[in-house]
């Protein structure tokens, strides 16, 4: 399957669930009434958007829709497309559209090897000369597991056996991306919770190694599951407050997750988000598009 | 991992119990707030709803609003819904006892941490006295089988892996690998799947299908937010899992897709895996994990007073029983060994207000009750029973096997023979009391629970004590 037609099943997905649901309102309360306003919150709430955000969102469209004296539902909801739409911030295309060494971090299983296969794909076949390094040298197959990407996106890759020191790793890594002259370097790192104190220090001496070894930009992005509920703002946060952040990844979005955590984390920490992951195959990412997220997130309705 | 849930509780309560009466409207701001707590903790939205609902219906009876400690109560209601959510009991895993082998399959979403969770298992089995044999089925996610044969390796548990391309071939052929190497468990690890893959879903009930397996547990991660509901009612329809192993419990989600599961399917949480270590897998408790909600801080000073309103009604139970079955030696036997159990009647009459001055000035005789458990060990049971029975040569008898003088015994009898009017005494006044219980209590509370309503029951060489002084006494002892 096609990157587009993959994508656009997967947020095709969204919409027509989202849509069901918002047919439903339509049908059920044509009119814009609390029943209305209810079942907006839920759909919200049900987008993993929170509850504090869902029902702010929602007063907020309430003395709008008073103010513009709304009379249809699709009125409230083309304003709301724009309103979500809004919260994100710009700057994501350049994270992994300039030179430079990329580290990607996130919880356990979020999908940081997965896209860094994807990412060495697509830099690859843009022309550019990409290399890879193996940072997490704690799990268990974790090297092989992005080896095989390697071969997949057939790029270059720096690995080290299972154990060994994963900032040494990262240098190397870098001097051999020098070396060959590349322009984009993907560093993988091994999954792990925000709440462990130490795992975050070792990850902070990682970057730091990185930081100053790099003679060229550094930028860190954060990989979340699209099924991460609430505790992704907590994730967003304490990796942001400790290694300082510059974008994020949203992942499986090609399930029937609808990703609404990445309006809180664009809402509370300002980071772009650079790349969205949509499937488990070499050509499964999309580039971030705030209107079509929004759309995905709520449906369509305002324009059909 | 509910620290937020519980803040969020917290404040809600606090703001209740600065308040003397409630009124409906009081409640319902209450229950708004515990409302988007609760969505915030990443309970399901449909089942914040009912909850809702429920708990605010329970608060608006008259025993709760009408109480004089309402704050209380309603903290109780939300307390105790939340726990029945999470499951009345502990569920195990469920294996059948003369099969070889059994087989234990795995199911869920990419990276929720299904190969982790099957090397724990392995290991939690292999400690139990099992032989567990780990069977790679993940065909597509690249490295995953060498994932699972390291952490077989690292914990001596031997996995099969296999170069074939069908995961249902690998397990059957995985099976045969278990037979013939005397396994009695199989841990199918399968690939990591989307509720919505339709091909996938078919293959995981193929492979279900050929296994045959004894439990299906599927992983979920706590951090998994609204889409739970989705995901596991799915599962539960295409491959009907028989528990759930709730997965990265180490972080500070706050898990409320835990409560969710429950309601959406049914399914009992059977393991929670907090770690990355292979010894980080336990079984799960739904009351430590209720108390993990309430948590160990001031939430639980604040029901407290919700508690002790239970704990009462315990004793009240405890007693009725008493009441009905009247006092006979083996309650005095039992009455002996809990105090034993608290240290003795000296270490118990010290912690009494002038306790320790009738331990110097020799009141107390510390070996009375020891003295008296050999005697009554020499009854019949029908004796212990039915002490009424205990005629002269009967007597004679009991003190020859105890090795004491008649007297002795006489002395025993006697003792039993007052505690037992006094228990009736304090019976008749009990049930005089509790005949207007709900303003009763309500009175008790707010004079600050000064008077006992409680039996003050006889205990052996003590005078009147509670079995509510007894707990207090354990409690500081402990
Ligand atoms: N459906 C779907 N699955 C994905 C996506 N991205 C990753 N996955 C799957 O999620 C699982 C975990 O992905 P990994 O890339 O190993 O995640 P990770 O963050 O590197 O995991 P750790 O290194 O173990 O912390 C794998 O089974 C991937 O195939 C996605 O966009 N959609
Ligand atoms: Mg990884």
């Amino acid at each position: 399957m096609g990157l587009f037609s993959r994508f656009t099943e997967g947020l095709q997905k969204s919409r027509e669930s989202f849509r069901e649901d918002v047919n439903l309102l339509l049908n059920r309360a044509p009119k814009v009434d609390e029943e209305f306003w209810d079942g907006l919150e839920e759909a919200l709430i049900m987008s993993d958007m929170g509850g504090y955000s869902a029902s702010t969102i929602v007063d907020k469209l309430r003395n709008e829709a008073v103010r513009k004296g709304y009379r249809d539902a699709r009125d409230v909801l083309a304003a709301l497309n724009d309103q979500i739409a809004g919260e994100f911030v710009d700057g994501g295309d350049a994270i992994l559209g300039e030179d430079g060494i990329v580290l990607f971090v996130g919880v356990n299983g979020s999908g940081k090897t997965t896209t860094v296969g994807k990412i060495a794909k697509q830099a690859k076949d843009a022309g550019r000369t990409v290399i890879l390094g193996s940072g997490d040298t704690f799990r268990a197959a974790a090297i092989e597991q992005l080896e095989v990407w390697a071969e997949r996106a057939d790029v270059e890759i720096v690995a080290r056996e299972r154990g060994s020191d994963p900032a040494s790793v990262c240098y190397e890594t870098i001097e051999r991306g020098e070396q060959v002259g590349a322009n984009l370097v993907l560093i993988d790192t091994a999954g792990r919770l925000h709440t462990s104190a130490d795992l975050m220090r070792e990850l902070e001496k990682v970057v730091n190694v990185v930081r100053k070894r790099a003679n060229m930009p550094v930028r860190l992005v954060l990989v979340i599951d699209a099924t991460t509920g609430q505790n992704g703002l907590q994730q967003a946060r304490e990796f942001n407050g400790a290694l300082d952040l510059d974008g994020v990844i949203i992942t499986k979005l090609d399930g029937t997750a609808k990703g609404g955590i990445a309006v809180a984390v664009a809402h509370y920490l300002k980071l772009p988000i650079v790349k969205l992951g949509v499937g488990e195959q070499l050509d499964d990412l999309k580039d971030f598009d705030a209107k079509e997220y929004a759309a995905a997130l709520i449906g369509d309705f305002g324009t059909e | 991992m509910f620290d937020n849930l519980q803040d969020q509780l917290q404040e809600v309560f606090d703001d209740l119990k600065g308040k003397g009466r409630l009124s409906e409207a009081d409640i319902s701001v209450a229950m708004r707030r515990v409302r988007m707590a609760l969505l915030e903790a990443d309970v399901s939205f449909k089942v914040v709803k009912s909850f809702v609902t429920k708990a605010t219906a329970r608060c608006m009876e008259a025993d709760v609003l009408e109480s004089l400690t309402p704050a209380q109560n309603v903290i109780k209601v939300v307390l105790d819904e939340l726990t029945s959510l999470l499951g009345e009991s502990e569920s195990k895993l469920e294996l059948a006892p003369n099969k070889q082998p059994n087989v234990i399959m795995l199911v869920g979403l990419q990276g929720s941490g299904k190969t982790t969770a099957a090397a724990k298992l392995a290991y939690l089995l292999k400690r139990e006295g099992h032989n567990p044999l780990l069977i790679a089925c993940d065909v597509y996610r690249p490295a995953a089988a060498d994932q699972l044969e390291t952490l077989g390796g690292e914990i001596g548990v031997r996995v099969y892996r296999s170069d074939e391309k069908d995961p249902v071939a690998i397990a059957k052929a995985g099976i045969r690998d278990a037979i013939d190497n005397l396994k009695d468990v199989c841990i199918v690890d399968t690939a990591g799947r989307l509720h919505v893959d339709e091909d996938m879903m078919a293959e995981a009930e193929s492979i279900k299908a050929a296994v045959d397996p004894d439990e299906v547990l599927m992983v979920v991660d706590a951090m998994t937010g609204q889409d739970v509901v989705n995901v596991v009612e799915t599962f539960s329809e295409r491959v009907e899992f028989d528990g759930v192993i709730m997965s990265k419990m180490d972080g500070d989600a706050r898990g409320g897709g835990a409560l969710s599961v429950r309601e959406a399917t049914g399914k009992p949480i059977k393991f929670i895996s907090s770690g990355e270590k292979p010894d980080s897998l336990e079984v799960f408790h739904p009351d430590r994990m209720a108390r993990r909600i309430l948590g160990m801080g001031d939430v639980v000073s604040l029901i407290e007073s919700a508690v002790k309103v239970q704990q009462e009604e315990e004793e009240a139970e405890a007693t009725e029983r008493l009441r009905k079955m009247d006092l006979n030696l083996n309650d005095f036997l039992d009455m002996n060994r809990q105090i034993r159990k608290m240290g003795g009647v000296g270490k118990l009459i010290s912690a009494l207000p002038g306790g320790d001055r009738m331990m110097s000035q020799g009141q107390v005789d510390e070996h009375a009750l020891d003295r008296m458990e050999v005697i009554i060990n020499s009854m019949t049971k029908q004796e212990r029973e039915k002490p009424d029975i205990i005629n002269g040569s009967r007597r004679a008898r009991i003190a020859a096997g105890a090795g004491v003088t008649v007297t002795a015994v006489n002395q025993l009898l006697k003792q039993y023979s007052e505690t037992r009017k006094q228990v009736k005494k304090m019976m008749s006044q009990y049930s005089d009391m509790s005949n207007n219980s709900g303003r009763g209590r309500g009175k008790k509370g707010k004079k600050g629970g000064k008077k006992r309503r409680g039996p003050r029951m006889g205990m052996p060489g003590l005078g009147g004590m509670s079995m509510a002084d007894i707990k207090k006494i354990q409690e500081m002892m402990e």
